[in-house]
């Protein structure tokens, strides 16, 4: 099977969850796209999820950030309690929670801003207006995403005119600026070259030191590189989760060995 | 076989015929509007002068000019400009970014929909009755704020068809992207979609009002006067006043007999015409500007 | 086979980065202050909501004004003149002082002068579309419809102008019997003010067959002409008709190059050689008088805006109809 890297070998169980969610489902009038989901999503980890394409993997991640609210006819049931609140719950601000959980979406999708604008995007429309603050955000930001160095004496220029895993890495930055607690990055490089993938995966490893990942990905090797968790989507349903070694070496369910070993999907 | 060599033959001449047959037809249009051109050119060019330009109309030909009816244009552009846009973009906007799919929609719609087929002298019924007799304290009566009211309603669904165009071609991705930052509706809308599809508005804006300023009926039926020897006040107060515009000042001088008059009416359509293509190149070149940028 | 793995490399300067800047002030503060700020700002989207909705109606508010202005004063006018007599009189003289009220002498000529724009603007324009879609090299398509466009923006003043004192005159060469206004040079020279709106929806209309359909024809042995007659425009009828009517639509709502070129002495006829007035022309006429406010004969505006407003109202309900239709069968 994949070899893994040691550090994914381990999990750590004791610390309580990040999110939980208890028996999601999501309708888009007929059809069932996400069916009676359970999960864990530990904190300052990566859980990735894997399937075959169409299995309802990245409307699950939208309920995380309740993105799927702009969908006309989307119906969600069940919980998810991010820190022991529920995101559905009457209370909570949509607004607010997309600042506490960020997204990265397959296809970069920079404003045709510059750089700069692009980054201070987010700070900006929770209202924060000081020149100075800005500026150090948003070099903070790029660092984060290992874009400083390639465009700190360009900050003016357009974003379009970067390359696309520069653009990726502009939209990780973006979400970042605003100092979220969780990341949802669904298939975040899958449009790009391998060097800027590989690129991305090495964000990944140093982000999950400050926040939470959740990462939708069809490349399995990709999961097995970067995930400490991952976890089996099926034609909406979470066939199977857990530490990512356990779920590629040794898979208790046979659904999840048929798709690993390449069988299908 | 089923065709013969005669046959075949007669078949070919029949379809160079019909092809013959569509030029020409395509060329009619064409052909007139260039003897149009001549025409008009050849009348009026010799007539412009500074001093036909910065003269008021008068009882003689050769004294008479378009001061009056050229400023009392652009006062109206600009004023139908201002009533115009906001309203259009926030119909717009509503019908594209806010609005539900709901009833309330398809009644906006069929509404425009309809509106846009109307002749425009119904539009000045309207101007007359509402903007003119019902709002007379505000309007002043048959004043160039009434005409430009008038005129707002007429290219109003103009603007509206245009601005949502140029906002449905902004790429759902941005504002997917804006949303998931913790952008508000009003956010993502005023800081993303509208920037983005700002030239794409404007151009459609500049059309319409170009329209605007070649309409001749709307304006004549709610009470523009046709022989206007002052200059509306660049004021609130000049708001008020009466006016006139340049395709009036061409019909009162086509509809007089003297020929003298009728070469002054040739100038003015060639400063009509001039003001009309300097808009819409304006409109082309910010179309042009904008899709090299993206 | 052994996938590829990268070991994770910590960036010094990554962490350098996040020690010497510790979150800055976007973090929320306590509860109650984020939640006072939520339902502010949930009022402000409220009320920006509300405003654009607004905007949005205006449009139904116009179509309401238009209905409501035309509607009161018409029974007004009725109230005075009854319709009978609107209907069937067959003098229009409300200015003078035996007054007449037959709608039919404004409308013949309304009618007159439509039918002729459209002799011309119908086949020219059919052609020309047939043209353009079927036949024409897509160069020959990029530069001739903005052309058209031009031809479309052209002020409807400066086609009277040209129908007065171009083509009127032209006329008289040949047969000098022609009035000095008259119908036929009115009704020519809107005709090639409404090619480029034909044109164009019919071209659409046209351009929306699936190419399939042709391609079945072609393979057979067809002429491009049978193609275009026999398959095409056949597929594409109710959307050329829907052009059709429009075309009848604004030829019926035209105003100034009648009202320059066709005069303004109502005459029941259909003589194309002599005055005539449409509809649109005796409104501007009124406009341009001293006829006081409140009077009968100020009403009859209204009234003849109203007939013509019913008019264009049906043409363009039906036209869009058939676009509808259309659009249902081939989108």
């Amino acid at each position: 099977m994949w070899s893994v890297p040691e550090a994914a070998l381990t999990t750590q169980a004791d610390t309580p969850a990040k999110v939980e969610v208890r028996d999601l489902s999501v309708h888009y009038g007929e059809t069932k796209a996400v069916d009676g989901v359970n999960i864990d999503i530990p904190r300052n980890q990566v859980t990735a999820l894997i399937g075959p394409s169409g299995c309802g993997k990245s409307t699950f991640l939208r309920c995380l950030n309740r993105m799927n609210d702009h969908i006309a006819g989307a119906q969600i049931r069940g919980r998810v309690v991010m820190d022991g609140e529920d995101v559905y719950g009457p209370d909570v601000d949509a607004v607010d929670l997309r600042r506490r959980v960020g997204m990265v979406f397959q296809k970069s999708n920079p404003f045709p801003k510059t750089i700069f604008e692009n980054v201070a995007f987010g700070p900006r429309v929770h209202g924060l207006r000081d020149a100075v603050a800005l500026r150090e955000i948003v070099e903070r930001s790029l660092r984060q995403s290992a874009l400083w160095d390639e465009v700190s004496s360009s900050l003016e220029k357009s974003a379009l005119e970067l390359s696309g895993g520069q653009q990726q890495r502009l939209c990780i930055a973006r979400a970042l600026a605003v100092e979220p607690e969780v990341l949802l990055m669904d298939e975040p490089a899958s449009a790009l070259d391998p060097i800027s993938t590989a690129k991305i995966e090495e964000l990944i490893h140093e982000l999950k030191n400050s926040y939470t990942i959740v990462i939708v990905t069809h490349n399995m090797q990709q999961a097995a590189r970067v995930s400490d968790i991952t976890a089996y989507f099926y034609l909406g349903k979470l066939i199977e989760y857990g530490p990512t070694a356990r779920i590629f070496t040794s898979p208790t369910r046979q659904e999840t060995e048929d798709y690993i070993t390449g069988r299908f999907g | 076989m089923i065709t013969s060599e005669a046959h075949r033959a007669s078949r070919r001449r029949t379809v160079r015929l019909f092809e013959l047959a569509g030029l020409l037809a395509t060329c009619v249009g064409l052909v007139v509007l260039a003897v149009l051109v001549v025409d008009v050119f050849g009348d009026g060019l010799p007539r412009l002068s500074w001093q036909f330009l910065t003269s008021y109309p008068s009882r003689k030909p050769e004294d008479a000019g378009i001061l009056a009816a050229l400023v009392g244009s652009l006062w109206l552009l600009v004023l139908t400009a201002l009533v115009a846009f906001p309203i259009g973009v926030g119909a717009a906007i509503y019908l594209e970014e806010y609005s539900t799919q709901g009833r309330l929609q398809r009644v906006i719609e069929i509404n425009i929909a309809n509106l846009a087929g109307v002749p425009s002298i119904i539009y000045g019924l309207l101007g007359l009755e509402l903007f003119v007799r019902i709002m007379r304290p505000i309007t002043g009566g048959r004043s160039v704020l009434a005409g430009a009211l008038t005129m707002a309603l007429l290219v109003m669904p103009i603007v509206i068809i245009a601005a949502r165009e140029a906002l449905r071609a902004v790429a759902d991705s941005q504002r997917q992207a804006a949303y998931a930052l913790g952008a508000t509706r009003w956010q993502v809308t005023s800081r993303v979609v509208v920037p983005a599809a700002l030239p794409g508005i404007l151009t459609g804006t500049i059309l319409a009002l170009s329209r605007a300023v070649g309409e001749t009926a709307p304006l004549i039926t709610m009470g523009a006067l046709t022989y206007v020897a002052f200059l509306p006040d660049l004021s609130l107060a000049g708001l008020q006043s009466p006016f006139t515009v340049l395709p009036i000042q061409i019909f009162n001088w086509v509809s007089r007999p003297q020929p003298g008059f009728h070469v002054n009416a040739a100038a003015g359509i060639v400063v009509l015409l001039v003001v009309l293509l300097l808009m819409n190149a304006t409109a082309i070149i910010l179309r042009n500007r904008y899709q090299r940028r993206t | 086979m052994e996938a590829p793995v990268t070991e994770p490399r910590p960036d010094p300067a990554y962490s350098a980065t996040m020690t010497a800047h510790p979150p800055l002030t976007l973090r929320p503060p306590r509860r109650a202050v984020a939640a006072g700020a939520a339902v502010a700002r949930a009022r402000r989207e409220r009320l920006i909501h509300i405003a654009l909705a607004f905007c949005g109606i205006v449009s139904i508010l116009t179509t309401a004004g238009i209905v409501l202005v035309l509607l009161f004063e018409t029974i007004e006018f009725f109230r005075e003149v009854p319709l009978w007599r609107f209907l069937t009189d067959l003098e229009w003289t409300p200015l003078f002082a035996d007054k007449k009220f037959g709608v039919i002498v404004l409308a013949s000529a309304t009618f007159l002068t439509s039918v002729i724009a459209l002799v011309v603007a119908i086949p020219v324009g059919l052609m020309s579309a047939i043209y353009l879609s079927e036949v024409a090299p897509r160069r020959v398509r990029g530069v001739v419809k903005p052309l058209l466009e031009v031809l479309a923006g052209v002020p409807t003043v400066v086609y009277g102008y040209f129908a007065l004192l171009f083509v009127t005159p032209l006329l008289q060469r040949v047969y000098p019997d022609i009035s000095g206004f008259n119908a036929l040079s009115a009704g020519l020279v809107m005709g090639v003010m409404i090619i480029p709106l034909v044109v164009s929806l019919s071209e659409d209309a046209l351009f929306a067959v699936p190419q399939n359909l042709r391609d079945g024809a072609y393979a057979l042995g067809a002429t491009r002409l049978q193609v275009a007659t026999r398959v095409v425009v056949p597929a594409a009828l109710s959307g050329v008709v829907a052009s059709f009517i429009l075309a009848v639509s604004r030829a019926v709502g035209e105003t100034m190059i009648v009202a320059i070129a066709a005069g303004q002495s109502p005459n029941l006829t259909l003589n194309p050689f002599v005055p005539v007035e449409t509809m649109t022309a005796y409104i501007v006429q009124v406009s341009l008088g001293d006829t006081p406010t409140g009077t009968l004969e100020f009403k009859t505006i209204f009234v003849v805006g109203m007939t013509l407003f019913l008019l264009t109202l049906g043409l363009n309900t039906l036209s869009h109809r058939l676009v509808r239709r259309f659009r249902e069968r081939y989108e």
